[in-house]
């Protein structure tokens, strides 16, 4: 069958088949297993309503079960044991306990990948919300701060393997006899270097030209969030502070910024979680190559180069580890709100 | 506000300069794309694209009409012709016949060709060969010219990848897979959670702050743990790697957030209308296809740009889940990425291709901006 003709199948089973489900299910619910009729009527429609909520629930929560909590568990147990391919071409699961886990400490790959990974996390999430702070400060400013907001908003929609293509061509280098093509080495030249680089070549240095891509992307999601925070602070403080005599600079770093603190912890650690799961940048520019690794590549390598899901799921886990605290912190305070 | 800040106006003049700067750094990578996408691979390498907006000096190579067609005139034989199209406007400075010394001649001198014979060339590229003995050999004499060509842009790249089905790098058919990906991978999501949503804003069971929490703790849980037990999965219930996989993984991926976008948004609907409506006796899945939905539409907007962005501009998950080894269902940013590997030189066509796959979001993007900016207001944890 034709894709596109089996994606449009998809859509009418799945849009199809869920709305079906519902409708029936509280069909069956309601007519047959608790009519509200009859001597019971009162205690059946109590009971229905207990039940319905799960029939509005199961599938997300069948979908969330399997795709997403399931996985977690069944990953540390596969980070546990080693996948044998036996004589006869099955394959089977023998526990190893924390061989992985030592395994990949005894690599300095992982101890590298985990080096960068460290940078990327102060780096990226630093930059992108200082950029998109002043960003929004500034924007909010101006008469054409909109169509502003929406020039360095536009990379969000970008994906990031576009994005490396577009960071490719400003890193590009030719020889020294030729026009440079790549606007960095051109700058580069003009200010006075005297050879062309290849910057994706240069060790350490390069973390930080691929840092630049998603900082590039992820500052437009800062300035967006922050504006509407510095939206939201009373004038009224704003008034005090300027009839007492503060200059704009004091304003802003004085009665701004420690108003929208929550906000900014909010970016800091939503940009956190999108550093930590990075793989399509480093995978498309470098490979991780020149030492550039991180985790989410290194795992993909020793899952699909190495062919060693031990070793993979072992640094899953650890990528999980670091996303642990963020994950806490965010249910606690989903929690806190409710109440 | 600025009236009291007793702004100067140097301060707002430092403001809409600061601001004329940030834009354009940040808008600067991607016009050079743009640009590029539109240059022949030979304007590429030879100038950076900042310049293909203004003429430009290049040292080119063409060739001279060929033997076959010289004229006798008296004692003489001439080949004559143009070597630009007339009616463009090229300056051309110096020429040569040998590639070791391109700049020999000025124009308006007449240079010695290295067989016998004399050339001249004028300024717009009308040259003239002339000889007293027959010009020989089969094809064109070189003729080396540096010359000032006005800033020239081509559509060919794009037929070349789009249209060309001798093209087996091409992007046509990568652009409908992940069409085919998207739209299904946008679509169930919704249904699934609209549904899930509803029941966690609106009605009362044990248990349900908990799973509340539960999905926000999903939120955050990093894809790359669900990539190996899920492709086993596939594996074992015999969907292996497909369309159906990849579905069925944005799917799953894409539900916390929707689940989550979704309830806060209708916790913020009036009471009034649901409690009115219960007591007229409507049902809680007609209050939720009659009222909730309707009056949900900017939610499910919201969420709908961020999965079919998120959907079109993935690559991990039609790594793992999609792209089986005959690569029939490869998607754009795969093949992107293939590009870089095997024709990194080749500006023309990665500038091109990556300009294909980045319309689409873009064009998204800047239709429905509005929701997107309200979803990720709603959506970041506060």
């Amino acid at each position: 069958m034709h894709p596109a003709l089996q994606g449009l199948v998809t859509i009418i089973l799945g849009v199809g088949g869920c709305v079906a489900y519902f409708y029936l299910s509280n069909q069956i619910l309601d007519k047959v297993l608790f009519p509200a009729r009859g001597q019971n009527a009162g205690r059946n429609i109590t009971r229905a309503n207990m039940i319905r909520p799960w029939l509005f629930v199961l599938p997300a929560l069948l979908a969330l079960g399997l795709y997403l909590a399931y996985p977690v568990v069944e990953t540390l147990r596969l980070s546990l044991t080693e996948r044998v391919t036996m004589s006869d071409g099955s394959t089977t699961y023998n526990w190893v306990g924390v061989d992985n886990y030592a395994q990949m400490f005894n690599e300095p790959k992982f101890w590298e990948a985990m080096r960068n990974n460290i940078m990327w996390l102060f780096v990226v999430p630093a930059f992108s919300t200082a950029f998109g702070l002043l960003a929004a400060q500034l924007t909010d400013r101006i008469k054409w701060g909109n169509v502003a907001k929406s020039m360095i908003f536009m990379p969000m929609a970008i994906s990031f393997v576009g994005a490396a293509v577009i960071f490719k061509l400003v890193y590009d280098m030719r020889p020294v006899t030729q026009d440079q093509i790549g606007v960095l080495n051109a700058l580069y030249l003009t200010f006075g270097g005297t050879e062309p680089k290849a910057w994706l070549t240069i060790p350490v240095w390069n973390n930080f030209f691929l840092m630049a891509v998603l900082i590039w992307i992820q500052t437009g999601f800062a300035m967006v969030i922050l504006s509407a925070a510095l939206r939201g602070i009373p004038e009224g403080t704003i008034e005090a502070a300027i009839v007492d005599g503060a200059n704009p600079f004091q304003v802003f770093f004085k009665i701004k910024v420690p108003q929208i603190q929550v906000t900014i912890l909010v970016v800091w650690t939503t940009i956190t979680i999108v550093v930590l799961k990075v793989f399509d940048i480093v995978f498309a520019m470098t490979n991780g190559q020149w030492e550039t690794q991180v985790l989410a590549n290194y795992m993909f390598d020793k899952l699909f180069r190495a062919n060693d899901w031990g070793v993979g799921s072992a640094s899953a886990m650890v990528i999980m580890l670091l996303v642990t605290p963020i994950l806490i912190w965010n249910v606690r305070n989903a929690r806190k709100e409710m109440k | 506000m600025d009236s009291i800040a007793g702004s100067k106006s140097s301060l707002t003049w430092a403001v809409n300069i600061s601001v004329v700067l940030l834009v354009a750094l940040w808008l600067f990578p991607t016009v050079g794309l743009l640009v590029s996408s539109f240059r022949t691979s030979d304007q590429i390498a030879t100038s950076g694209w900042w310049k293909a907006l203004f003429p430009s000096v290049q040292n080119l190579t063409l060739r001279a009409d060929a033997p076959e067609l010289q004229v006798r005139e008296g004692d003489l034989y001439v080949i004559e012709g143009d070597l630009f199209e007339v009616g463009k406007d090229v300056e051309i400075s110096v020429f040569g016949v040998s590639s070791r010394a391109i700049d020999a001649f000025k124009v308006g001198e007449t240079g010695e060709l290295v067989k016998g014979g004399d050339i001249t060339v004028s300024v717009e590229g009308h040259y003239r060969m002339t000889n007293i003995e027959p010009f020989e050999g089969s094809r064109g004499q070189r003729i080396f010219v540096t010359a000032k060509t006005p800033p020239e842009f081509t559509l060919d790249n794009y037929h070349n990848v789009l249209f060309d089905p001798s093209n087996r790098e091409g992007m046509a058919k990568a652009f409908f897979n992940t069409l085919t990906v998207t739209i299904p991978a946008t679509i169930i999501p919704i249904v699934i959670a609209a549904f899930a949503a509803y029941a966690l804003a609106w009605m009362e069971f044990p248990g349900r702050a908990l799973l509340i929490a539960a999905i926000v703790g999903l939120l955050v849980v990093p894809l790359q743990l669900a990539l190996i037990p899920l492709l086993k999965f596939h594996n074992e219930i015999g969907i292996g790697k497909g369309y159906l996989g990849a579905w069925m993984a944005h799917t799953g991926f894409g539900l916390p957030l929707a689940i989550y976008l979704l309830r806060n948004y209708m916790v913020g609907l009036p009471r009034d209308i649901i409690e009115n409506a219960k007591v007229d006796g409507a049902s809680d899945f007609q209050i939720f296809v009659k009222i909730i939905l309707p009056l949900s539409f900017p939610a499910l907007a919201s969420f709908a740009i961020f999965q079919f962005l998120w959907t079109w501009n993935d690559l991990l998950v039609a790594l793992v889940f999609l792209i089986d080894s005959t690569g029939e269902t490869t998607v754009m940013t795969k093949q992107i990425v293939e590009l870089l590997g095997t024709r990194g030189g080749n500006w023309e066509i990665l500038a091109t291709s990556a300009f294909v796959s980045i319309a689409v979001p873009l064009a998204v993007f800047f239709a429905m901006q509005k929701y997107l900016v309200r979803g990720l207001l709603a959506g970041s944890v506060k």
